[in-house]
């Protein structure tokens, strides 16, 4: 479980995330929804403490991550796991290099041993035969999934991912949504996701949040998200057409 | 001036952060080693080509402007010979390397800042400054050396051919003038030079990368930046540390 409590990020004078409280819950799929500049990628990048917040606090589980210093905070980011938008795959490595990464940094196993999972991790989101690639030979789909089986080598406890289907198209999208779900079933991760896909909300969105102008504006589930009698949120929601219709048959 | 104050302080903090303790020794004995290789190694062949082209050039110079019956022929092997040590092999050699391999570490580091690679290997738990920056301040430290004595080389063996090829003075002159009062003590205060400079251009270059921010025009600005400022505190330096080593 992920907690934000009254989380205040602002850049010089301007405020981006205003109090903003939150609980992500373990085993689940976390939407954070929002247009484009609302904050979710501040909001996720404070999460895990790449950008330092004003005030508030941010538990993981029992430890308040906002209190730990530098060497403190690293035991925890061991536990964490992040896909970024671009898949931030290292360019001089290969495939199988940035996947091993983790365990060359923070195991004790033989070489054996780490191309074991690596090729575990790497089948596990269908890309066997990918090991000896670099990045700059992968489409973007590729990327996305070696970024999860980076993400996921060593069996994290917390996954982040922002908007892990930017850029990719539907049919690939939905793979990799599928993936992140299986991925957070299977091992009982809490799973947040930055995304503006109505396609993820609607089908992986156990838990969806959504940040309008730096604020929280709406909780709740992808079937209650239909429903909802907030404005801005159905503004967002239902701006394409698709959902419009999803809305009209739901009626 | 603050920020010129400021932009120092910063510059101090990214070096503590750069020395403190690695994770693994093993990985950075192998990025160490790639790093050899890709600064380096790679910055052989440039170095080799200008170095015979400037020994040949000073050869030429010194023929034709020592002219006189009273100073013997000698003494242009002698001048070549202590251009090449004292002032071009260690510090115009840097100079070449700040905007060779400068600009390589600072778009390197600072495409890894805008692409997120950077706050990938924070989220693991890696030290980035120390995982990205240490190996390649070693790798130069250690090389940046050999290739000042290379270039040495290649600059005395490219006056030689001058002299032979066009007949401008007879080689025996040269190599004569090559081995006159020659001081041990002038490669030792060259390598030193050339092991500070490989410092302070990794080390410069890599910050303007570090906190590169925005697009890819912010990193070709970075790239500048570092090449610059890396020339301008070499050229510093090597006023500071001739009057510390010679005088």
């Amino acid at each position: 479980m992920i907690r934000a409590e009254h989380i205040v990020k602002s850049f010089d004078d301007r405020t981006v995330l205003n109090d903003i409280s939150v609980e992500f819950e373990t085993g689940k799929t976390n939407l954070i929804i929002g247009k484009s500049g609302s904050g979710k990628t501040v909001l996720l990048k404070s999460l895990v403490g790449l950008h330092e917040i004003d005030s508030g606090d941010v538990w993981y589980d029992d430890v308040n991550f906002t209190r730990l210093g530098f060497r403190d905070r690293k035991a925890i980011r061991k536990d964490i796991g992040m896909i970024f938008q671009g898949g931030a795959l290292l360019d001089s490595s290969s495939v199988e290099e940035n996947v091993k990464l983790p365990l060359d940094l923070f195991t004790a196993q033989s070489e054996a041993e780490k191309l074991e999972r690596v090729n575990f991790c790497l089948q596990r989101v269908r890309l066997e035969n990918a090991g000896h690639l670099y990045p700059a030979e992968l489409s973007g789909g590729m990327i996305k999934r070696v970024a999860i089986a980076r993400a996921i080598v060593l069996n994290p406890k917390y996954l982040f991912c922002d908007e892990p289907n930017s850029g990719l198209d539907p049919q690939t999208s939905i793979v990799i949504d599928n993936l992140i779900h299986e991925i957070t079933c299977e091992y009982n991760i809490t799973t947040i996701i930055n995304t503006h896909d109505m396609n993820s909300v609607m089908e992986i969105g156990e838990k969806i949040i959504y940040i309008h102008e730096g604020h929280k504006w709406w909780e709740g589930t992808k079937d209650d998200i239909l429903h909802a009698d907030n404005p801005e949120l159905n503004a967002f929601v239902f701006a394409s057409a698709m959902a419009k219709r999803a809305k009209a048959a739901a009626r | 001036m603050i920020r010129l104050f400021a932009s120092i302080g910063r510059y101090f903090l990214l070096m503590a952060k750069v020395f403190s303790r690695p994770e693994k020794s093993a990985i950075y004995r192998r990025r160490i080693v790639y790093e050899m290789e890709a600064l380096g190694v790679d910055s052989i062949g440039l170095t080799a080509i200008i170095s015979v082209f400037i020994g040949a050039v000073i050869t030429l110079q010194m023929c034709i402007n020592l002219e006189s019956p009273f100073i013997p022929r000698s003494l242009v092997g002698y001048a070549t010979r202590e251009t090449m040590i004292l002032e071009f092999s260690s510090t115009v050699v840097a100079l070449i390397l700040a905007g060779k391999v400068g600009s390589s570490i600072a778009s390197e580091i600072g495409t890894m800042r805008i692409t997120e690679q950077i706050d990938a290997l924070e989220i693991m738990g890696v030290n980035s400054a120390s995982y990205l920056i240490l190996p390649k301040i070693v790798a130069t430290v250690i090389f940046f050396p050999f290739l000042t004595v290379l270039s040495i080389l290649i600059g005395i063996l490219g006056g030689w051919a001058i002299s032979y090829l066009t007949g401008i003075m007879l080689p025996a002159d040269y190599v004569d003038g090559l081995l006159m009062d020659f001081k041990p003590y002038s490669i030792t205060y060259s390598l030193i030079k050339m092991a500070v400079f490989a410092y302070l251009i990794t080390s410069i270059s890599a910050y303007f990368g570090y906190y590169a921010k925005g697009n890819s025009l912010e990193v070709g600005a970075a790239s500048t930046r570092a090449v610059v400022a890396g020339s301008v505190v070499i050229m510093i330096f090597n006023l500071m540390l001739t009057q510390i080593l010679l005088i």
